[in-house]
C-alpha cells in the first residue's frame, strides 16, 4: 500500500504513464537543438526559428536515390496522419553533401515530399559543427564513374520538444505508425491544447 | 505449385497490395524473366532517380541481373541500400542472382537501380523503358512508371 502511494504521489499527471514505441534514452543525452545554417529560401537560421515547434532532424542529401527520399516520404506520411497537429511539427533536412546541395537545390528537394519541410544547408564547416554535436558521421565516397559520388551519413532521425530538448530518437527502419504515435503523443504532451 | 500458379499467385498478391496503382506486367519474351511494379522514383532538378521492381525467375536455373541500362538515361546503375551500426550505405552491385523459381525485389532501402543524368525531360506519369541485362547475355526491356518524389 505504502508503494502504491509513493508510485501515485511519484506521477505527476493522473492516468497511466505514457507509452513510447520509439528509442527514449537519448533523452538528456544529447546537446539541446542549436545551430546556425541557411535555409532552403536562402536565409540565415538558428534553432531558435523553431522554438515551440516539435523539430523532427534528419541528415541526408539531395543526390541519394534511395534511402533519403524514402525516409522523408516516411515523415511526409507521418505528417500527414497527424492532420492539423502537423502544423505543431518541423522536419529539418540537413545536407552533408553541402558542395553539391544549395539552399535552391534543397529548396526543390523538400518542396517535392511536402508541406513543414525545411531544408538546411551551410559551409563545410557549419554542417561539420552541426554533425559533431549530434554524433553524425558522413563521410564522401569515391567517384561512381558517372561524374558523381555517394556520401555515407548517420540514418538518425532525432526528435526535439519545443525547447530545444532532445526527446526521442528514431531510424530509418521504424514504421509510420510508431513514428506518428510517438509525434501526437510528444506534440500533445508538449503543447498544452 | 506450378511455376504458372506461382507467378499467378505472386501477381495477384502484388496488385492487391497496391491497389491504387495500375501496373503493367511484362511477359517474358526472350527470357523467362517476368517483371512486375517496376516504377521510378522521380526527383526534381534531374537528381538521381531510384528504380523498383520485382523481377521473377520463371525458369530452373538461376537468373544473373549484371546490369540495366536506358534511353532516358544516360547512366543505370545496379546499386544496394544498407543499414548498419547507424549508418546508411550506398554500394555498388555487379550482379544479383535470382533464384530458380524465385524472386527478387529492387525495394526502398534495398536494392535498386540509380538512374542518372535524364537525356530528356521526365514527368510524374510518364513511362520509361529500361533494359534488364543478364548474365547469359539475354536482355528484357520494362516500362518503369514515373511516380512522385514521395511515392510510397
Amino acid at each position: 500500500m505504502a508503494t502504491l502511494a509513493l508510485f501515485l504521489v511519484g506521477c505527476a499527471q493522473s492516468g497511466p504513464p505514457l507509452v513510447w514505441k520509439l528509442n527514449t534514452s537519448v533523452a538528456g543525452h544529447l546537446p539541446d537543438l542549436q545551430f546556425r545554417l541557411t535555409d532552403d529560401a536562402n536565409q540565415v537560421v538558428t534553432a531558435k526559428n523553431y522554438l515551440g515547434k516539435v523539430v523532427v532532424l534528419y541528415f541526408g542529401y539531395t543526390h541519394c536515390p534511395d534511402v533519403c527520399p524514402l525516409t522523408l516520404t516516411h515523415l511526409h506520411m507521418m505528417m500527414q496522419k497527424l492532420g492539423p497537429l502537423a502544423k505543431d511539427a518541423r522536419i529539418l533536412f540537413v545536407s552533408v553533401d553541402p558542395a553539391r546541395d544549395t539552399p535552391a537545390v534543397m529548396h526543390a528537394y523538400v518542396t517535392a515530399f511536402g508541406t513543414h519541410m525545411v531544408g538546411l544547408t551551410g559551409t563545410e564547416s557549419e554542417i561539420r559543427a552541426m554533425a559533431k554535436r549530434y554524433r553524425v558521421a558522413f563521410n564522401r565516397g569515391p567517384s561512381n564513374g558517372h561524374g558523381g559520388y555517394e556520401v555515407n551519413h548517420s540514418s538518425a532521425i532525432y526528435i526535439f520538444g519545443v525547447k530545444g530538448k532532445v526527446k526521442l530518437l528514431a531510424t530509418p527502419a521504424d514504421s509510420v505508425p510508431d513514428i506518428t504515435h510517438d509525434m501526437r503523443q510528444l506534440i500533445q504532451q508538449e503543447i498544452a491544447p | 505449385m506450378t511455376a504458372r500458379r506461382f507467378m499467378l499467385a505472386t501477381a495477384i498478391a502484388c496488385l492487391a497490395a497496391a491497389p491504387a496503382a495500375t501496373w503493367a506486367v511484362t511477359p517474358a519474351v526472350k527470357t523467362s524473366i517476368t517483371v512486375t511494379h517496376a516504377w521510378v522514383r522521380l526527383l526534381p532538378l534531374d537528381l538521381p532517380a531510384g528504380g523498383y521492381a520485382v523481377i521473377i525467375n520463371n525458369s530452373a536455373t538461376p537468373a544473373r541481373l549484371t546490369g540495366a541500362s536506358s534511353p532516358a538515361y544516360r547512366s543505370v546503375m545496379l546499386h544496394q541500400s544498407t543499414q548498419s551500426g547507424g549508418m546508411s550505405r550506398m554500394h555498388m552491385v555487379k550482379q544479383l542472382v535470382i533464384p530458380p523459381h524465385g524472386r527478387v525485389q529492387l525495394a526502398p532501402g534495398s536494392y535498386h537501380l540509380m538512374l542518372t543524368h535524364a537525356t530528356h525531360t521526365i514527368a510524374v506519369g510518364d513511362k520509361v523503358p529500361v533494359t534488364l541485362h543478364f548474365a547469359d547475355g539475354k536482355t528484357l526491356t520494362v516500362d518503369f512508371a514515373v511516380r512522385p518524389a514521395n511515392a510510397h
